[in-house]
């Protein structure tokens, strides 16, 4: 039961990483990006290849794969992504379901269909029994990674200059603007970044929850669960959407099997039903 | 007649029913369109089967045009009603009958009843919402339909499907002959139909919620009712498309449900062009043929084209085939009374309507 609790904890602070950067998108540029797997994929891959086939340190491919999927968030932003802002929604969807079609079949191609498998280092294996709790000693070191970026991210939200400017650029957007505030440099620094984080997310979950060319699709739904429960205005509202998921999630599959994977699409369903509104509560 | 003429309000009323009829009248490129498709079943016979999936495809994507380019509501999740109308028509010509045409009704039937349900949960909420409620919607059928296998077959798939011959006379053969002929005449009754409702003041009004929920509602238009009724409806239409891909396949996957089909619907009305009932149809053909033409290339990887396909076409702007459409159109009508008659049915996608 605990254990069980633990799991969901490790795989919500999991889900978190991976879709923080979503909910900024989303609320800052009221962008809707299907691509966000895609980059999450990136670093799941890059931590991959590096592990395994160079044999470089596991805990050193982590801000490579940050890296390389912020560097990767970055290009595509400023060369594609831009030019999406102004359309409207069914235009963003459909070019971010391309970018996905591309990415999937892409992966196939270089590095084959079949899930890779990522060989952790022996400190990061194995369980632990504490106060009669088995814990896994890899969901521990997720929660505790995961924890600490979610307290990072949160204190540069509040405390930092670039952190106030962007909250002033989610609120409103034309008043940020002319306040001096340069929005579309913030937007592609916080692109690059959640990016980044995606990838970092991805290298991190490469175990966990496996990593195949279909990612960016299976997971998909799920950071857009992550950010339509929880919000775009603060980094809470994603944390505790993240917390919610991960632990029903684990929960539903373990104690209710026969239901599968779709008790998060009923609770995604009646969260909307009920709140439609309050979920997207933005200015605007 | 004469004295009515004076009056304003008859004058007014009288222009009023010429707007209105106008989309109602045939114009020269749709009845050449039509005499193509039939055409195509005497010309083109070794290609009867991809014809046939052409025109499954195009009732599917006229399913989505009726809500996306008439109504505005943006759906992730059509697949859902097209599964349901397949998986419904199959079990029926299991366990009760194999009669064709009964099974598109029960297609039908079923495509509007999970579409009636989820329509109302669609009427608050902005763009996004829609996309989530309608995607969820869509996998908790697919995992339902992958968990119940010993009804649906699950991920083997529903297999034993047995089609009588339609009017107990046309049998359907392998090469599609009876099935193509079939499909083509329910895609022009369904065609038809939608022409007839987008025409009608229903029709007129969807356009009116779609361009701005807010002011259709300040002048009467009972938006919601109207958007359950669309939705519905479309519902039915996906129903149908699902229920003729079990027929011409007679065979069932998952893959009827899944995120992929939807998506691909969506994004074979886009190349078509929204708003405008042939863009489903002009859609599915060139998307069929590019997707033909891209396998014979490179089997395993044409995902891979269709999604750069998607985000060039994006890029470049997707009204341009529908402007091209209708330059061509507005030349073959004779007197050109304004460049652009119509300024309102450019596809506009709601959800940035000023309020």
């Amino acid at each position: 039961m605990l254990t069980l609790l633990f799991d969901g904890l490790a795989y919500g602070m999991l889900l978190f990483v991976l879709s923080c950067g979503l909910a900024v998108t989303l609320g800052l540029m009221n962008f809707i990006n299907l691509a966000h797997g895609a980059f999450a994929m990136a670093g799941g891959y890059v931590t991959v290849l590096l592990t395994n086939g160079m044999g470089v340190p596991f805990l050193l491919t982590l801000p490579i794969a940050f890296v390389v999927a912020a560097v990767l968030g970055l290009v595509l932003e400023r060369l594609l992504y831009v030019h999406m802002y102004d359309k409207s929604h069914l235009d963003q969807v459909l070019f971010t379901i391309g970018l996905v079609f591309v990415s999937v079949a892409g992966i196939d191609y270089v590095m084959g269909s079949q899930q890779q498998i990522l060989s952790l280092p022996d400190f990061l294996r194995g369980r632990v029994e504490v106060a009669g709790v088995g814990i896994g000693i890899y969901r521990a070191f997720l929660i505790l990674v995961c924890g600490l970026l979610a307290v990072a991210l949160q204190l540069a939200l509040t405390h930092t200059r670039f952190g106030s400017r962007l909250r002033a650029a989610v609120d409103d957007r034309r008043v940020a603007r002319g306040l001096g505030i340069r929005v579309n440099t913030i937007f592609a620094l916080t692109f690059a970044a959640g990016s980044g984080l995606a990838g970092l997310g991805g290298a991190l979950g490469a175990e966990i929850l496996g990593l195949d060319p279909t990612f960016p699709l299976k997971f998909m739904v799920y950071f857009l669960i992550v950010v339509s429960v929880g919000g775009t205005s603060s980094m809470m509202g994603p944390l505790v959407a993240s917390l919610l998921l991960g632990i029903a999630d684990v929960f539903g599959k373990y104690y209710v099997p026969s239901l599968g994977g779709f008790v998060i699409y009923l609770v995604l369903v009646a969260v909307l039903v009920l709140r439609p509104q309050g979920l997207f509560a933005r200015a605007g | 007649m004469g004295e009515n003429r004076n009056r304003p309000t008859a004058r007014l009323s009288g222009l009023v029913r010429e707007v209105m009829r106008r989309p109602v009248r045939w114009g020269l490129l749709e009845i050449a369109f039509w005499v193509a498709a039939v055409l195509s079943w005497f010309l083109l016979p070794e290609r009867h089967l991809i014809l046939t999936e052409i025109v499954g495809l195009a009732i599917f994507v006229l399913s989505i045009d009726l809500i996306l380019g008439f109504a505005g509501i943006v759906s992730l999740g059509q697949a859902a009603m097209y599964g349901a109308g397949a998986y419904a028509s199959g079990l029926l010509s299991i366990h009760v009958t194999g009669e064709p045409i009964t099974g598109l009704l029960v297609g039908a039937l079923a495509g509007a009843v999970v579409a009636f349900p989820t329509s109302f949960l669609l009427l608050r909420g902005g763009d996004l919402t829609r996309l989530m409620v309608t995607l969820g919607v869509a996998a908790v059928l697919y995992e339902l339909a992958n968990q119940t296998g010993w009804l649906t077959g699950g991920a083997d798939g529903l297999q034993g499907i047995a089609i009588e011959p339609l009017f107990g006379r046309f049998e359907f053969d392998f090469y599609g002959r009876t099935g193509y002929a079939y499909s083509l005449a329910v895609l022009f009754v369904l065609f038809v139909l939608a022409r007839l409702i987008t025409a009608s003041p229903f029709g007129i009004s969807l356009k009116a919620v779609r361009d701005n929920p807010l002011r259709a509602s300040a002048v009467g238009i009972p938006v919601h009712a109207r958007q359950v009724a669309i939705y519905t409806l479309a519902g039915a239409y996906a129903g149908v498309a699902g229920a003729l891909y079990t027929q011409t396949q007679q065979f069932i996957s998952l893959d009827v449900l899944s995120f992929q089909k939807s998506a691909d619907g969506l994004m074979v009305l886009v190349i078509g062009g929204t708003g405008y009932l042939y863009g489903g149809l002009i859609g599915a053909v060139v998307y069929k043929l590019i997707q033909d033409g891209i396998a014979t290339l490179t089997p395993q990887y044409w995902q891979f084209w269709v999604g750069i396909l998607l985000v060039a076409f994006v890029l470049i702007g997707r009204e341009r085939p529908r402007q091209l459409v209708d330059r061509i159109a507005a030349r073959l009508r004779r007197p050109a009374p304004q460049p652009s008659a119509e300024p309102a049915s450019r596809a506009v996608v709601p959800g940035q309507q000023e309020v």
